[in-house]
């Protein structure tokens, strides 16, 4: 029966763990669902990313076409390719799912996100923070005498980046609405 | 024209348009709107269940062996959420199902009502697509895509929540034809270009072999049809999981019988040692493919599929083909005959040699006895005395379930209803009813293990109040057979919770549910009392006292090869181990 036990660690290729992250690189992978616009919806998409065990690191939703019932849902996910792939085909197989588009792949896509960040600081730090907002093209959309509220408007990286440098001028809040993304070109 | 009529007339109108003769249901507060309806037509029957689960199981039983969705009508609040577990059988097991609930009147909704449960909220993850219908007006139409969404496609399992105010209120009836799914289009036909690369492999394959599932009967009785022909025409050989058996029927040239974890030796090391494998509506569940990353290593896989997520979950496959079963195996068969026929005559014979030896391990052998029963031997008598019959099988979940798969014929498609994904224990007694109903004359056998016809036996009830003769073959080992055989394979023979201490005596049971009963123990007298079962005018219960601590073989351990299987009396100490011990 020896050469039947089974080495520790061997199930790592077993079909539990089908999604092994040192097996194969995580990628990044913005989608852009186009839903009809029906009550529930957006319960069955993010109840397929909780129930099959799937990322969502930031998903917007709106509606895009009001008299063709038409909501888009985008969303930044992570896995192996494997599961990028999976997660396309299960989305694709909800019933109110009209299209699946994968615009990390589909070719070169915008990505924007908007952020809301609140300052509070005197004196020196007061004033740097106004002029590194405007180096990010921020705009100051509520002032007092103890604080800004900016608004900026990039990816995700560069609100990321701009809330990097605010902290030690006294970022004190902070509120981004996750990636509205589209492909470019006609 | 319009037709005005109340939301509950609507719901008669729209199962009456869709062909329904039967509904299986239990009325409650929520539903008594449509109960009314029910009580004034005589074109659709109730089937009275005596538990909501016991009316899914029904209607799967029911849908399976006809090809047609099986309906379900149950109250709000406990009457939903009993229907769960159906529910989660019938979307793993791609069953079309149309499940009709109550619900609170709109006004309520939110309240915590009496009898208010979030029905919509609790099945959207257990059905293929569910609908809250608030308006009167939507309510037909939503009847009607919900049929079309269930029998489309990949088929399962749909539910519309009615709310009790909506079956009251008068709206528009629309009928099926006007109706639309835009969002939902299911391919049919598959891709020409990779059908026909498939066929050029099969032209040269040495090894092939046709893996077929769930998805060749889905497809429909010409789907079967065509797998027959294609696998007789080419020679290839053709293994099933265990819910594609009877597509290709048991007595065909080229079956070699059922894969996976309690497969076939020849049939597993076919799999593994083949060159090209065509997968024909299954999707390389875990209980099929064993280890991963040693499941069939040198071969080239086609996977014919209706549902995209199939394919490339589990394994990845070379030559995906999107498309329903039925017309790509009729594409197939078009272009491999347009081609000239062709196959690779020597390397196949070859191939054939090496089954038959793979087959000449006589691996379901087992040591037969005088003195007791072996469950293995019940089922061969069984077959052999019912076979004439044409039977319908259903079963429940454990070592049964297995044994049945492996030693009962299944000739044709639609005659085999077990729970294959979800593993739900209390699915055959219900479900042996729901086919009993659409078969009226056929006989219908539930094989059982006393453990799992426990959980639904209150439907014993149904059957005889609806005079559904169902035949109940108990294989009683008094154990939860299964568990009993993991625990001793798994857990060093410590046997926790794994037998029942208390079991009711079967016969009594018949006699006090009014139906036929017997317990038979003595091998001796096992043919007597099946042929007694089969001959009863009504329900039967038969409780065969089998050997209590047989074990079920073949067996694939869990985390283990298709070519390290465990055959009959091997030495199971430390069969698994390690890491294969987390699987389930």
């Amino acid at each position: 029966m020896a050469a039947l036990n089974i080495q520790k660690g061997a199930s790592s290729h077993s079909a539990y763990d089908l999604r092994d992250p040192n097996a194969q690189t995580i990628e990044s992978h913005t989608l852009a669902v186009l839903v009809e616009n029906e009550p529930g919806v957006l319960a069955r998409v993010i109840g397929l990313f909780s129930g099959r065990g799937y990322n969502i690191d930031s998903l917007t939703v709106a509606e895009v076409d009001h008299l063709g019932h038409r909501s888009r849902i985008t969303i930044v996910t992570r896995g192996t390719p494997a599961v990028i792939e999976q997660i396309k085909a299960q989305l694709g197989r909800i019933v109110p799912v009209h299209d699946v588009h994968d615009l990390t792949v589909e070719g070169p896509c915008v990505e924007r996100e908007l952020g809301l960040f609140k300052v509070t600081s005197k004196g020196d730090k007061r004033v740097e923070a106004l002029r590194i907002a405007e180096i990010f093209r921020a705009s100051v959309v509520d002032s007092t005498l103890e604080s800004f509220v900016f608004e900026i408007t990039g990816t995700p990286e560069k609100l990321d980046a701009f809330a990097e440098l605010m902290r030690p001028l006294g970022l004190s809040d902070q509120a981004r609405t996750g990636v509205a993304a589209l492909a470019r070109g006609a | 024209m319009s037709r005005q009529m109340t939301g509950a007339r609507m719901v008669i109108e729209a199962l009456r348009d869709q062909g329904v003769d039967t509904v299986f249901g239990y009325p409650g507060g929520a539903v008594l709107p449509i109960y009314d309806e029910i009580f004034q037509q005589n074109d659709i029957k109730h089937i009275l269940v005596r538990h909501e689960q016991g009316a899914v199981h029904m209607a799967e039983g029911y849908a399976r062996s006809t090809g047609k969705p099986g309906v379900v009508l149950v109250t709000s609040g406990p009457g939903a959420t009993n229907a769960v577990t159906g529910l989660t059988d019938a979307l793993m097991d791609s069953i079309p199902i149309v499940v009709l609930t109550g619900q609170v009147p709109t006004f309520l909704i939110g309240t915590d009502g009496f009898q208010e449960a979030d029905t919509i909220g609790i099945t959207r993850p257990c059905t293929k697509h569910n609908w809250l219908v608030k308006e009167t007006d939507e309510l037909a139409a939503t009847i009607h895509k919900a049929f079309h969404i269930a029998t489309s496609g990949r088929p399962g399992p749909v539910l519309i929540d009615i709310p009790k105010d909506v079956q009251f209120a008068t709206g528009e009836y629309v009928g099926p034809k006007q109706i639309e799914t835009p969002s939902y289009q299911p391919a049919k036909k598959g891709d020409l270009a990779t059908i026909t690369r498939l066929v050029e492999l099969m032209e040269t394959a040495e090894r092939p072999i046709f893996y077929t599932g769930g998805g060749v009967i889905n497809s429909g009785p010409g789907a079967s049809q065509l797998l027959r022909e294609l696998a007789d025409a080419t020679g290839f050989p053709v293994t099933s999981t265990l819910m594609g058996l009877g597509a290709y029927p048991a007595s065909g040239s080229k079956w070699i019988g059922m894969l996976g974890m309690h497969g076939l030796y020849e049939a597993n090391m076919a799999m593994h040692d083949c060159d090209l494998m065509i997968a024909v509506g299954a999707r390389f569940d875990d209980r099929i493919t064993g280890r991963v990353a040693d499941f069939s290593p040198g071969s080239v896989k086609a996977q014919i599929d209706i549902d995209p997520s199939s394919i490339n979950k589990v394994i990845h496959v070379d030559l995906p083909i999107v498309g329903d079963v039925g017309h790509v195996l009729e594409d197939m068969l078009k272009v491999w005959k347009a081609r000239g026929r062709k196959t690779n005559p020597e390397p196949l014979r070859a191939w054939w040699a090496q089954i038959e030896q793979w087959k000449a391990r006589n691996c379901l052998a087992y040591r037969n006895s005088d003195k007791v029963i072996k469950p293995q031997h019940a089922l061969q008598r069984l077959q052999a005395l019912t076979a004439a019959r044409k039977p319908y099988f259903t079963t429940e979940v454990g070592q049964h379930q297995m044994w049945a798969a492996q030693f009962l014929h299944f000739e044709d498609p639609n005659h085999w209803m077990t729970s294959g994904g979800l593993g739900t224990m209390g699915y055959g007694l219900p479900a042996s009813i729901g086919v009993q109903v659409a078969h009226p004359e056929a006989l219908v056998v539930n094989v059982a293990g006393e453990a799992s016809w426990l959980m639904n036996m209150q439907e014993m009830a149904t059957a005889v109040q609806f005079r559904a003769p169902v035949k109940q073959f108990i294989l009683n080992n008094e154990r939860l057979g299964m568990v009993r055989q993991w625990q001793q394979l798994l857990h060093g023979e410590r046997y926790s919770q794994s037998w029942s201490e208390s079991l009711p005596d079967f016969v009594k049971l018949a006699e006090a549910f009014g139906c036929g009963g017997r317990t038979v123990s003595d091998p001796a007298d096992l043919d007597a009392a099946i042929q007694e079962m089969i001959d009863y005018d009504g329900p039967f219960i038969l409780d065969v006292l089998v050997e209590k601590h047989e074990n079920c073989f073949p067996m694939i351990p869990s985390g283990k090869p298709h070519n390290e299987m465990l055959l009959g009396e091997a030495s199971t100490e430390g069969a698994i181990t390690g890491a294969g011990a987390a699987l389930v």
